[in-house]
């Protein structure tokens, strides 16, 4: 693609994952969303700079904090929202929700509420591409929080010794929950984890789309030429709470520090301002900036005029062909 | 022409096995210290990418084998020892069991995960357990727990087709244990069928996975009383064979349970709520369990033998019933 097409595309999924975020939040104040709600609102960059490295067929997993991550690689937005608001037009059919946003079609493998789960699973399909003899890779997106799980340090060491093609993805934003990285973690530089581990880490801004985006694509090169695995580590913040609408007594960061990561670290106005420099118009901008709002306004009439599901339906899908449940 | 071949139930085992990686490329292994087991020919001659000789790391191949097998292949992990299995609990409860209900069945999670049960040989608490009954709580998984050579080929070439996470709960105490095993490379045993292995219009022996040769010992000698007993072997633990178990509660009206597992919550349990719950009409007494105490297996032989079902006590509980 060329640069010009790639800066488009780029600035409208980040539009896209910023805009649908407010959606559900506004959704989330009209009592339509039940269940817990984690923003991607200030790791747009990161997730975009990481997705846009990836070719359709590649494999991704996630988190909780899911919504972010299809999008970033391509997803259409109403069965996303669809599937937040519990609809039998959802994603996952009205049984994953917000924290499990997966998308197939394009190469999700799972979004996991289990911290860390994702990443032992994005392990094993790289392990598939490789027995199956395919050029495909798999990155894993993971919170500073899942390295200190036993699931990190085992597929790590595993995808090393058998030179897997994975990319491991940490958006370290600095909390795990409301308990900063600084309490936690023995070594804080995330990245430099990998050395325990025989493969290479490397430390990225993640408010900065254009170096996350160069680190993942080195590291995809690497994973597609059969040079095995990389974690990167990419610094980020989130905007909202840990949980939207979760009100925390007492502070664990101050709102200096949301303040001025929210005016002065923005990735989405970081990206905005290089494309300006770079040559775009204003006006092309702003078509851009309406584009993502009706595809985000079209995804929540969609999810609203949803039908909800079936309660039978819940017995559906438990295994291949349905086994007697007793009730 | 031999249709079949007298063999043991651990070889029954390696027959699924090799003839499964033979069949489709898409089955691999995953497990410790599998590469000195494929020297000797334990996989048959495949390709190395294959069969994965992995760390000691079971949370991390076995979530890995969910990820292997929601994008096309058919793992096999061997956990070795049953208790090993716990370190692997959360992508087998959390992943592999969930995902294709999770993703609205965007994916399927067609795994197998093998476990031995070792008991009776003083080993002690950690690696004389017998964890089926913990999963029967499990929904998305499939649990089978073959108790002949033929059935540990059947079920576990069941297990690797099938298109869902199973269990394979193999028991120790048989791998010696020969008969004549088909050597049909297409026989395998539907998931979720129990079987009669000897009929009688008095008492019903349900047997739980490695119990069935103490329930036919106890059937013996119950018909040298006189009494007629029939041994249910379950086979598979989910699904359960609820037909099968009300038909022959119906036949008898009298239970006797027979599992390796502990008392609480154990399959025993269950098959007994079943049993109260649509069967009750039918009893003419209470259910009776046979199964072992609600302790930590110990290491002394001493203590360990006279924990589990005997031929002994499993034919005393159903003389208790007459």
């Amino acid at each position: 693609m060329p640069r010009n097409d790639v800066d488009a595309q780029v600035y409208l999924r980040m539009l896209k994952i910023r805009h649908f975020e407010q959606a559900v939040s506004a959704l989330i104040t009209e009592g339509e969303v039940a269940g817990a709600c984690h923003s991607s609102i200030g790791q747009e960059a990161a997730i975009v700079g990481a997705c846009m490295a990836l070719r359709l067929d590649d494999y991704m997993s996630g988190t909780h904090r899911s919504h972010g991550h299809p999008i970033g690689k391509g997803a259409e937005l109403n069965a996303l929202m669809a599937e937040i608001l519990g609809k039998a037009t959802g994603v996952c059919r009205g049984r994953g929700g917000s924290m499990h946003l997966t998308d197939a079609s394009v190469g999700s493998i799972g979004e996991s509420a289990i911290v860390g789960g994702g990443i032992a699973l994005a392990t094993g399909a790289a392990l598939s591409a490789q027995v199956r003899g395919t050029d495909q890779v798999s990155l894993t997106f993971f919170g500073d929080g899942a390295v200190n799980e036993g699931a990190f340090h085992e597929s790590l060491n595993m995808a090393s010794v058998w030179k897997l093609p994975v990319i491991f993805f940490c958006e370290n934003n600095g909390y795990a929950a409301v308990t900063p990285a600084t309490q936690t973690h023995g070594q804080p530089d995330v990245s430099r984890r990998a050395e325990g581990y025989g493969l290479p880490g490397v430390t990225v801004d993640g408010q900065d789309f254009d170096a996350v985006y160069s680190t993942t694509r080195e590291a995809v090169t690497r994973a597609r030429g059969g040079e095995g695995p990389t974690l990167i580590e990419a610094k980020t913040y989130r905007f909202d709470e840990h949980c939207v609408g979760l009100f925390i007594n007492g502070a664990y960061r101050t709102k200096e520090e949301v303040e001025r990561y929210k005016t002065q670290r923005d990735p989405i106005a970081l990206f905005r301002a290089k494309l300006l420099e770079r040559g775009k118009s204003v006006a092309e901008l702003l078509k851009t900036e309406e584009q993502a709002r009706e595809l985000v306004e079209a995804a929540v009439r969609f999810a609203k005029d949803s039908p909800r599901p079936e309660p039978e339906e819940a017995f559906d899908l438990v295994h291949a062909s349905r086994i007697p449940i007793r009730r | 022409m031999t249709t079949t071949l007298r063999m043991t139930y651990l070889d029954a085992l390696g027959l699924a096995q090799r003839e499964e990686m033979a069949r489709d490329e898409r089955v691999i292994i995953i497990g410790e210290d599998i590469s000195l087991y494929a020297a000797g020919g334990a996989y048959g001659n495949v390709d190395a990418k294959r069969i994965r000789s992995a760390p000691i790391s079971e949370n991390g191949f076995a979530g890995m084998a969910v990820g292997a097998a929601m994008t096309g292949l058919r793992p096999i992990v061997d956990l070795t020892i049953a208790n090993f299995i716990y370190l692997a609990a959360d992508p087998i409860i959390n992943q592999a069991a969930r995902l294709r209900y999770m993703t609205g069945g965007q994916f399927k999670v067609p795994v197998t995960y093998r476990a031995s049960m070792w008991h009776n040989q003083s080993n002690a608490a950690q690696h004389s357990d017998r964890p089926y009954p913990m999963f029967m709580n499990v929904p998305g998984l499939k649990i089978v727990t073959p108790a002949t050579p033929t059935d540990a080929k059947g079920l576990l070439k069941a297990a690797i087709r099938d298109d869902d996470p199973v269990l394979v709960f193999e028991d120790n105490d048989l791998w010696s244990v020969r008969e004549e095993v088909p050597l049909d490379s297409e026989f395998v045993i539907p998931i979720g069928k129990a079987a009669v292995r000897c009929q009688g219009g008095d008492v019903s022996i349900i047997s739980v996975a490695g119990c069935l040769p103490h329930a036919l010992a106890a059937a013996k000698a119950l018909r040298e009383d006189g009494v007629g007993a029939e041994v249910l072997d379950l086979r598979s633990l989910l699904p359960l064979d609820y037909e099968a178990i009300l038909n022959t509660v119906g036949k008898t009206g009298r239970v006797v349970i027979a599992d390796y597992a502990h008392r609480t919550c154990g399959a025993a349990a269950e098959i007994a709520a079943i049993i109260a719950e649509d069967g009750f009409d039918l009893l003419k007494k209470p259910v009776r369990r046979v199964v072992t105490p609600d302790i930590p297996i110990p290491f002394s032989e001493a203590l360990e033998k006279p924990l589990y079902p005997s031929p002994e006590s499993i034919a005393n509980a159903a003389r208790s019933l007459m």
